[in-house]
């Protein structure tokens, strides 16, 4: 009768944890802390056509929504999701602004050139700094800020098909 | 002559400190770095692993220490952006306190086992 009980008692806990396990891994490797969804602190760094230092309080102005986009000419995601980030821009409610992150400016000004520039400014975070202290993970990652300059959302790796949905619904 | 002397020391002292202050900064971005995970990186530490993200969160770490920040607040800072998950010493709370408590328990239900069958006597 013993055995019988710890016989349950050890299947019941190891079917637990093999139920807990297999949860699991349906959940998304994205952890995005709630403390994400700040308003957006003011950072200065260098724009990338003219070279001189700017406030981002003198960029995120007069606009409903604005779509901060953290992006490389060496990654290929971006490559992948700039398309979807050129069919957004032609939306007016929405103001893009762009953060190249640890890249060449040169590199930079010739991806633009060729696929298109959807931002109407561009940061230039040399050391990458800034967009840590923004919670970013790497390239590509996009953030919709609100007209109080508060992040409502952000997206981690390239947009696929439901986060452009998803923006779409937003900026409506 | 006596005030050249005198000036040389106070710009050789002067440097001292300053390198030493550097060296101690480095060895706290060190011993921090060590403690904070690569997040897009597999089971490294930012000090281990070379990857952008690491680069800048070491870059991140420094610039924090310069402008005065301890190193709580710099774990706090970073615990802030990314979450708990970004420290190998998660705290104990009540999110986490599963993760510190279990081992205990399972160690002590192995023990208590364990006892039972190498020193209880069974009639």
């Amino acid at each position: 009768m013993k055995n019988k009980i710890i016989l349950i008692t050890l299947l019941l806990f190891f079917s637990f944890c093999l139920i807990v396990l297999f949860k699991g891994l349906n959940n998304s490797n994205e952890y995005i802390p709630e403390n994400t969804y700040q308003t957006l602190k003011e950072f200065k760094l260098k724009d990338l056509y003219s070279d001189n230092e700017i406030s981002s309080d003198k960029i995120f102005v007069n606009s409903d929504y604005y779509i901060l986009n953290i992006w490389a000419s060496w990654c290929g995601p971006c490559r992948k999701e700039h398309p979807k980030l050129m069919e957004l821009s032609k939306k007016t409610s929405v103001k893009f602004i762009g953060i190249n992150y640890r890249d060449n400016p040169k590199n930079a000004k010739n991806f633009i050139n060729k696929f298109g520039n959807p931002y109407s400014f561009i940061f230039v975070d040399m050391n990458g700094i800034i967009s840590i202290e923004l919670g970013a993970y790497g390239v590509p990652e996009t953030f919709i800020i609100n007209k109080d300059k508060k992040i409502i959302k952000k997206f981690i790796g390239f947009l696929d098909d439901k986060s452009f949905n998803e923006i779409n619904s937003i900026l409506k | 002559m006596k005030i050249l002397k005198l000036f040389l020391i106070i710009i050789i002292i002067f440097n001292f400190t300053k390198i030493n202050s550097a060296e101690n900064n480095n060895d706290l971005v060190n011993k921090i770095s060590k403690n904070i995970r690569c997040l897009i990186c597999q089971g490294q530490s930012i000090y281990d692993s070379q990857s952008d993200f690491s680069i800048s969160m070491k870059l991140l770490i420094k610039k924090k220490l310069e402008e005065g920040l301890n190193e709580k607040e710099i774990y706090d800072f970073l615990k802030d952006k990314y979450g708990q998950w970004i420290s190998y010493n998660p705290e104990f709370n009540k999110k986490t306190f599963i993760l510190w408590i279990l081992p205990i328990l399972l160690f002590i239900i192995g023990g208590a086992i364990l006892f039972n069958k190498l020193f209880v006597k069974k009639y």
